[in-house]
């Protein structure tokens, strides 16, 4: 081992892709767009603001605002990888390669599946379940405030590794799943999985965590009066989320962990030789993965059923059937994991088996969908961007549905698996679900956080371009899917397919209007907010959530609000509640923390380090670690309290702008 | 044959099947209209569950935007029928519970009955909808193997192997014993049956019949590393006259499929081209399943047995020469191949004496030798 490499491990020279000019290219737009930033941020003295007010922070508010933030951003980079592809594969015909190379497309495909999943849709779940929850319970902060401010740090460490491989090393080529054998050392033995694994690692002790959070804080912290048959049904469906994730994370880890021993130590859990048995892994990571799908959906559903009943004035019907089918998917999707591989040799019973519980999942799902039809009937439904998105996803998520179902039947999978069929269900369900859920969701708690409503005009631009660039891109992937088209190709031999590809690649370029159209949206709402500016309560909300000033005062409420009924809000207002005027008392609230953000640096550090083989910083940054976070425990300036002065001035103020108001 | 459905139903929408098709003219929707009998009772399988899906889909996305329009805030004539109160009706709540529960008790015992006779590992006991077979008659065996990045096929009945191409008899019961050389791959061939995946150190199997003479392609469904994409062959459904003059054809071949050749055929190659062998090693198949096509590899289910029996004592677990498979940089071209020409499998005299490929079909293997 020469001096280089015991200081470098295997990072060299050549470890910088310099020959790919793409991505050249691209990282030197991200230097100057970097460089560029810094320099405004300096100019404008907002370093200290930042770290003062939003890094360190532990409100439980800001730190869901800096998760959205986070599953934007990565949301732009997956969305660029889904470009690359579209552009290749309409590209890549009639003996022509197309743009990109195997090393490069493969990195692509696998990094738009880990992003979209890891570093988008949980980001932006859990930073909505961060912000929502604990105002809806009726609760100054989360179980764990300071937890809390690390997950997030370790769920940002995790996306600034996957970030890295793009411009140091190189990204897996294996799939999002990263199936052994070919994500074992001997098949992929560059730093891709590594990447992978470490990035998803460091990402998942912030997630469990965060999962464990919050069902202690729904559990233990909810509004007196407040028994689990009143909780808003966002929260009932963010706890069930919460217990997936609790309960499946860890199995994710310690799939990781095995796939990590055999990288790194020379094991033999998932290799072809030394009775490794791969099919452990594939049986153990969709143990996991499919629970997964499911805790990004079901806080979706539960934003589907607020902003039905909000917005055609009813309460929800049928709250305690909506209850119980949550729970019943949350349970029912822990015996599913076996129909992602139908087509592995399982015998005919097995199969059967799974293939009928996944159909079983359709009643519940089935029975929500006709709970929010039943809550529009009779309403007075106001047509403003949440509700939209809302219709669009009930007809959007049926179709998607449908075609799950088709594939969970065991032999028609048998032709479907694998197929561009398959890649239209899947994002049929997550863009028609999740993403339409997260766009309502934000245009509906937009005000609730920053105190002024979205710009309708640019969000009904941007609702449009993706209804049609949506049904663009995938519809001919579904066709495809029964021309026998598989998933991760990279050229295509048959020309009679390009202008399927051409179509697709249409809707995908529409759909990044819409995206554009939503960055103006906001761009506009926050130029334009005096105009814009509403109350606390400015959709006329039935939850605890508009019971308090939008945006929220640090404390969340003054008082703690006793609980009667499930929409308590609305309960309120219709026996004329008033609000306490005098009696403040001082606050006690939880103090911010550098602490997450030097853990998480240090724990991605340490993750980059054995990516590299850089033992030493390896060791140093996890003694660095386990030492910080023993040194944090003697931190004993854990809490103060808001003065009943600032309390009461804070309280007074919005007296007055609710008087000025009527 | 028992079957929830009533066959006029199925022979309705096996009717309807190329109607359903028609807008299609011009690409060809081999899933929904493919030539073996396995493809397309999984075609129909697709239809009929579609349908009873349907059943309840259209009346619920009729109603979200009758609903939804109907109750708009801005229609006054619906003004009198506000009820903001009304959350509760157990008529409702039964119906919507069981409404989609009868679908999918309906669904749930097509699934059951389907699977059981649809399973691979079943012998098939017909050709097609209207000719019974004895399962017993023995299937023509084809044993396939997937390469870094190409196919192998070994007929062991006929003493014959092919590299990226395959050709069938039309209206014979074929099993399918299907495995992989590194990594998982996945086998299929659209105009036949589903797929199955190709996964090393295991067999699984498939049975399937042509049932048409047909020309079409094969591939891996599964993501197998940088030659995934190029991992096609040729499929060829042939009468009796035609296959008997094919096997003749891969048997004049001089190139033989002994240990050796297989091991350089193992060697990841790209873009391989159509190769025939005589192959009479029996024995290959199975040494590649365990773990031992390289002389002095021990294979995997002797030691099994060896485990089994009891074990060979202490000093046997130090003994771990002949185990180890999967060796560094496996899945890399090598250079000196790359040298030689991507289109010719490595080392493999077979290939150069292979016979041209039928330029007239539209084969993936045809698709290879026009890349070049």
């Amino acid at each position: 081992m020469t001096t280089a490499q015991m200081i470098f491990g295997r990072l060299t020279w050549d470890s910088f892709p310099w020959h790919e000019p793409i991505v050249v290219a691209t990282f030197c737009a991200v230097v100057l767009g970097g460089a560029a930033l810094a320099a405004a941020l300096t100019y404008f003295k907002l370093w200290g603001y930042l770290w003062k007010e939003w890094f360190t922070s532990v409100d439980h508010k800001k730190i869901g605002i800096m998760y959205m933030v986070l599953g934007l951003i990565m949301f732009l980079r997956g969305f660029a990888d889904a470009i690359m592809m579209r552009l290749q594969q309409a590209l890549a015909f009639n003996g022509s390669e197309g743009y990109l190379n195997a090393h490069h497309y493969d990195q692509v495909f696998t990094a738009h599946g880990v992003i979209m999943i890891f570093f988008v849709a949980m980001p932006f779940i859990t930073g909505l379940m961060n912000y929502i929850v604990p105002l809806q319970i009726g609760a100054r902060d989360v179980s764990f405030p300071f937890l809390n401010n690390f997950s997030f740090w370790m769920t940002t460490g995790g996306a600034v590794l996957v970030m890295a491989s793009l411009f140091l090393g190189e990204f897996a080529q294996t799939g999002w799943l990263a199936y052994p054998p070919l994500s074992g050392i001997d098949y992929s033995p560059a730093t891709g999985v590594d990447y992978y694994i470490w990035a998803l690692q460091v990402a998942g002790v912030g997630t469990t965590l965060s999962g464990i959070n919050l069902i202690a804080t729904i559990v233990k912290m909810r509004a007196p009066g407040m028994s689990l048959m009143k909780m808003p049904v966002f929260t009932w469906t963010s706890l069930c989320a919460n217990v997936l994730i609790v309960a499946s994370f860890p199995i994710l880890t310690a799939t990781l962990v095995l796939l990590s021993l055999d990288r790194y130590a020379g094991t033999n859990f998932f290799t072809n030789d030394f009775g490794g048995n791969p099919m452990m892994y594939v049986n153990l990571i969709w143990i996991w993965g499919h629970p997964e799908v499911y805790i990004l959906i079901l806080p979706l559903f539960g934003v589907f059923s607020e902003v039905t009943s909000t917005f055609s004035g009813k309460r929800l019907f049928g709250y305690t059937s909506m209850v119980y089918a949550t729970c019943t998917i949350m349970v029912l999707s822990y015996l599913v994991w076996l129909h992602h591989f139908f087509t592995m040799g399982s015998g005919a019973s097995v199969n059967s088996f799974f293939g009928i519980t996944t159909m079983i999942i359709s009643i519940p799902t089935g029975a929500k969908l006709f709970n929010w039809l039943f809550t529009m009937y009779r309403g007075r439904i106001r047509f403003e961007l949440p509700m939209m998105w809302t219709v669009a996803f009930m007809l959007t998520f049926t179709i998607g549905g449908m075609t799950g179902v088709m594939l969970a039947v065991p032999p028609a999978d048998f032709v479907l698996h694998n197929s561009l069929f398959l890649i239209a269900h899947f994002h049929n369900v997550i863009i028609g679900g999740v993403l339409f859920g997260l766009f309502a969701a934000i245009n509906y708690w937009w005000p609730k956080a920053f105190g002024f409503k979205l710009n309708v005009f640019w969000g009904k631009v941007s609702f449009w371009c993706w209804q049609v660039g949506f049904w663009m891109a995938f519809t001919p992937l579904y066709i495809m899917g029964l021309m026998g088209v598989t998933r991760r190709m990279r050229v295509f031999d048959d020309p009679s397919l390009q202008i399927w590809f051409v179509i697709a690649a249409i809707g995908a370029a529409i759909v990044a209007a819409g995206i554009g159209a939503m960055l103006v949206q906001f761009a506009v709402s926050i130029w334009k907010r005096d105009e814009l500016k509403v109350e606390g309560d400015p959709w006329d909300g039935r939850t605890l959530e508009w019971a308090t000033s939008s945006p929220p005062p640090e404390y969340n409420f003054a008082f703690t609000p006793v609980v009667y009924d499930a929409d308590s809000w609305a309960d309120m207002k219709k026996n004329g509640y008033q609000r306490p005027l005098t009696g403040y008392q001082p606050i006690h609230m939880p103090s911010s923390t550098g602490s997450g953000v030097i853990l998480a640096a240090l724990a991605t550090l340490c993750g980059f380090a054995l990516i590299w083989y850089i033992w030493w910083l390896a060791g140093l940054s996890f003694i660095g670690m386990i030492g910080y976070a023993i040194f944090h425990t003697f931190n004993y300036k854990r809490d103060f309290y808001i003065p009943v002065e600032d309390v009461t001035r804070t309280e007074e103020e919005r007296t007055r702008i609710l008087a000025a108001g009527v | 044959m028992s079957h929830p459905l009533s066959p006029n139903w199925i022979r309705l929408l096996r009717w309807s099947a190329p109607i359903l098709a028609a807008p299609l003219a011009g690409c060809n929707w081999v899933v929904m209209n493919p030539s073996g009998d396995i493809a397309v009772q999984q075609r129909d399988l697709i239809l009929i569950s579609t349908a009873l899906m349907l059943l309840i889909v259209i009346p619920v996305m009729v109603l979200i935007v009758w609903f939804a329009w109907r109750y708009r805030a801005a229609n006054k004539a619906v003004e009198k029928d506000y009820d903001p109160d009304w959350d509760h009706s157990t008529k409702l709540e039964l119906l919507i519970w069981s409404a989609p529960l009868l679908i999918i008790i309906c669904l749930g015992a097509l699934t059951w009955v389907s699977t059981h006779k649809l399973d691979p590992y079943r012998p098939l006991d017909r050709i097609d909808a209207k000719t019974a077979i004895d399962p017993k008659v023995k299937p023509l065996t084809v044993q396939v193997v997937a390469l870094d990045w190409k196919w192998l096929f070994i007929y062991p009945d006929l003493g014959i192997a092919t590299v990226n191409e395959m050709a069938l008899p039309t209206n014979v019961p074929v099993r399918f014993d299907i495995t992989a050389s590194t990594v998982m791959n996945s086998f299929y061939v659209p105009e036949l049956a589903g797929q199955i995946y190709a996964m090393p150190g295991m067999k699984t199997q498939l049975h399937a019949v042509a049932n048409k003479p047909v020309t079409g392609t094969g591939f891996s469904a599964n993501y197998s590393g940088a030659g995934f994409t190029h991992m096609r062959f040729g499929y060829k459904a042939l009468d009796q006259a035609g296959f008997d003059a094919w096997v003749a054809k891969v048997k004049a071949s001089s190139a033989k499929l002994d240990r050796n050749m297989y091991l350089s055929l193992a060697k990841p190659s790209e873009k391989a081209p159509v190769a025939y062998f005589d192959a009479s090693d029996t024995k290959l198949f199975d040494a590649i399943v365990n773990l031992c096509p390289k002389p002095g590899q021990r294979c995997m289910g002797e030691l099994m047995h060896i485990n089994q029996m009891g074990g060979a004592g202490k000093e046997s677990a130090k003994e771990t020469n002949g185990l180890q498979y999967d060796f560094p940089n496996s899945h890399v071209i090598d250079q000196e191949d790359r040298n030689k020409g991507q289109e010719t499998a490595p080392d493999a005299p077979g290939a150069d004496k292979a016979p041209a490929a039928d330029q007239s079909s539209h084969s993936g293997a045809d698709a290879h030798a026009q890349h070049r």
